[in-house]
């Protein structure tokens, strides 16, 4: 019982530990190149990012071995990085490979290389036991590059810790208060909501039927079907994948024509694709996109869509920000939880877990 | 990188023993204290009052599988390692670790000659967890004693390369170098007949020296410590370095002042220039060039050994 209560406290802790055997996002795929060197952190490490001459990407600590000046802001020279600071050139598994004012090298002049995927648009590191990098655990964010699917996203730099931001994804009530003038509205709160999960896995689904769309999906069933009015079955099925990815399949249909029953031919279908960072302790790199599976050649749905995203997920930011200030300003206070919190608790229980198996 | 080099000792119980092949044997040990065994990490025994050194073929269940080879030439640490019976309990190390998997490179080949399979297998089933491309060689001199060889054909199909040399198939190091491209690791564990016939041959088709990995137990010289002088002019005295000291440290005890950091002839901090020198200059660092070793020596490492005429001596710039 004991170690319930203990296990307990550390779920609903404020300041969460991020898992580090785990995929992040580092970057946009067209962010790094074969120009200049990228810098980021990830996890709490500063990262160097580059694209070597056959396309590949590679992550090194941003740190040279010598006196560790920022990898970073030094050359690429093919498919090698030089230090800013004294000239000495790294391959992309981190050895050096040239040393000034020397004839021989040091065979202990090694930076760390980081394991990295390129997958569904993003440049995915692994920061934990490089042994245990296994590709096949990338989260599914297939929708990304699929072409049955178009869009595009941005990335927020927010100011809080990781799990606010999966929290605030994994429970969509907020809506109602946050995004009043676009995806908000009542029955958001009224609707039941059913929460499924397995050992990486979480669900929350939310149906609501027979209501009028708010002004985001109204446009939208405007662009598939010009000049639609009327009711709509509007659903929201938010599906998170450890340790920080969460896809939101999203959309409206036609009242009582079929949508939850699987017949979405009436309706506007889209995926909000949100992966979260951790950066440190109180900041995250969140990447989002939204993509739709319907006028796909439509650039100007695709500018719209990305821009009414970037304005509601403006205000979840400025949401995010003030709330870890009270939270910071507020160090003896504790968190509670509301029936609603259930899938972001479930998620924090599977972070725990992760954290456990890690020894942290 | 992550290397563990701090020597901690434990006791650990043999779990299983068994066969693994001609002459080999497979024991399963369960320490005290279990702890993570990387691929390329090995762990120290004391047997008989002997200390050996074996690689960690898998680290499972907070259990390390060892494999042991019967040495022809055994002193008993083998032999005493293959009288171990399941419930024996050893003194045993934790994992220590100077041979690490990196991270990044484009290609990566493993070559294991005969028993040094044991310092690469969880070499390979990381590179397939990591999904890199990678060519695992296996050299042998007869199937029945090569170690594993079932596993590692099932673990990785093709890209598995035996070579048997009672088969007539040994291996061909030319054959294994054309395949080394730019951002190719090639990481080997063998004889050492083996792998001075790759460094060799990495060295002549002037390939990436720090693209070849293999366990350094240190440079230990071309010939053995003897006792050798060393003087510095206007110092007036003739300072001895006795075997079981370097020079740097020699010098240190004579209240000469050096400059140092690694102390392992890597770094190039304590070189100095030589002046004069009977006996042969025993260069032990790895900071020299060639043509740097005429005139230079590293105090860290290098010695004078005798040339049979004269007591070895040197005589060095102020460091």
């Amino acid at each position: 019982m004991v170690l319930d209560i203990a296990q307990q406290a550390s779920v609903t802790s404020k300041i969460f530990a991020f898992p580090l055997n785990a995929w992040y996002v580092a970057a946009w795929d067209h962010e790094v190149t074969n120009k200049a060197p990228l810098a980021r952190t990830v996890a709490g490490r500063p990262l160097a990012l580059w694209r070597g001459t056959d396309g590949r990407v590679s992550a090194l600590a941003d740190a040279c071995w010598h006196r560790l000046a920022p990898l970073s802001k030094g050359a690429i020279i093919g498919d090698e990085l030089q230090c800013p600071y004294h000239g000495l050139r790294y391959n992309r598994a981190g050895r050096c490979t040239a040393m000034p004012a020397q004839q021989t090298i040091n065979p202990s002049a090694t930076v760390p290389s980081y394991p990295v995927v390129e997958r569904h648009r993003y440049i995915w590191v692994w920061l934990g036991d490089p042994d245990l990098a296994d590709p096949g655990q990338v989260p599914d964010m297939h929708q990304m590059d699929s072409p049955e699917w178009a869009g595009d996203g941005e990335t927020i730099h927010a100011g809080c810790n990781y799990q606010l931001v999966l929290d605030n994804l994994m429970d969509l009530t907020h809506e109602e208060f946050v995004h009043s003038s676009s995806i908000g509205q009542a029955e958001l709160s009224e609707a039941e909501f059913e929460v499924t999960h397995d050992d990486k896995h979480v669900t929350v689904s939310r149906w609501m039927l027979g209501i009028d769309p708010p002004p985001f999906w109204r446009k939208n069933m405007r662009d598939k079907f010009p000049g639609f009015s009327g009711k709509v079955d509007r659903w929201q099925i938010i599906r998170y994948e450890a340790p920080s990815t969460i896809c939101i399949d999203v959309g409206v249909a036609r009242a009582g024509s079929g949508a939850p029953e699987g017949d979405r031919s009436q309706g506007v279908n889209g995926y909000v694709m949100n992966t979260i960072t951790p950066e440190s302790d109180r900041s995250s790199h969140y990447f989002w996109a939204f993509m739709r599976n319907y006028r796909l050649d439509s650039q100007s749905i695709t500018t719209q869509l990305r821009q009414g995203v970037h304005n509601v997920f403006g205000e979840d930011e400025d949401m995010l920000i003030a709330q870890q200030k009270a939270i910071d300003a507020n160090p003896d206070y504790e968190f509670y939880s509301l029936n609603i919190d259930a899938g972001g608790m479930w998620v924090r229980r599977i972070l725990d877990r992760m954290l456990q198996a890690e020894g942290r | 990188m992550a290397a563990q080099s701090t020597l901690v000792w434990q006791t650990g119980e043999i779990v299983e023993a068994s066969d693994a092949a001609d002459g080999i044997r497979r024991l399963v040990i369960r320490p005290e204290r279990p702890a993570v065994a990387p691929p390329g990490s090995h762990v120290d025994v004391e047997v008989n009052g002997l200390r050996r050194s074996y690689s960690v073929v898998r680290c499972e269940d907070g259990q390390w599988t060892l494999s042991v080879r019967l040495a022809a030439d055994s002193r008993g640490g083998s032999q005493a390692m293959h009288a171990l019976r399941t419930g024996d309990r050893l003194r045993i190390s934790d994992p220590l670790q100077n041979f690490p998997l990196g991270v990044g490179a484009t290609r990566y080949v493993l070559l294991a000659g005969g028993i040094g399979i044991t310092a690469l297998l969880a070499m390979g089933a990381t590179l397939k967890r990591r999904g890199e491309d990678y060519t695992f060689v296996y050299v042998g001199r007869s199937r029945p004693a090569m170690a594993w060889l079932r596993e590692l054909e099932e673990d990785h199909g093709d890209r598995l390369k035996v070579h048997v040399d009672d088969e007539g198939t040994g291996l061909d190091v030319g054959a294994v170098l054309n395949e080394i491209g730019a951002d190719t690791e090639l990481y080997m564990c063998g004889p050492i007949r083996l792998m001075d016939a790759v460094r060799r041959e990495w060295v002549r088709r002037a390939l990436s020296p720090t693209s070849l990995r293999f366990e350094t137990f240190g440079n230990s010289g071309a010939w053995a410590a003897e006792e050798f002088t060393v003087s510095i002019p206007g110092d007036g005295r003739t300072i001895t370095v006795p075997t079981n000291l370097s020079m740097l440290e020699a010098l240190e005890e004579a209240g000469v002042e050096v400059m140092w950091d690694c102390r392992k002839g890597e770094c190039g901090l304590c070189v100095v220039r030589v002046h004069e020198y009977a006996g042969r200059i025993d260069h032990r660092d790895v900071f020299l060039g060639e043509a740097q070793k005429t005139s230079r020596i590293c105090l860290c490492v290098s010695r004078v050994a005798s040339d049979g005429a004269t007591h070895p001596q040197l005589v060095i710039d102020r460091p």
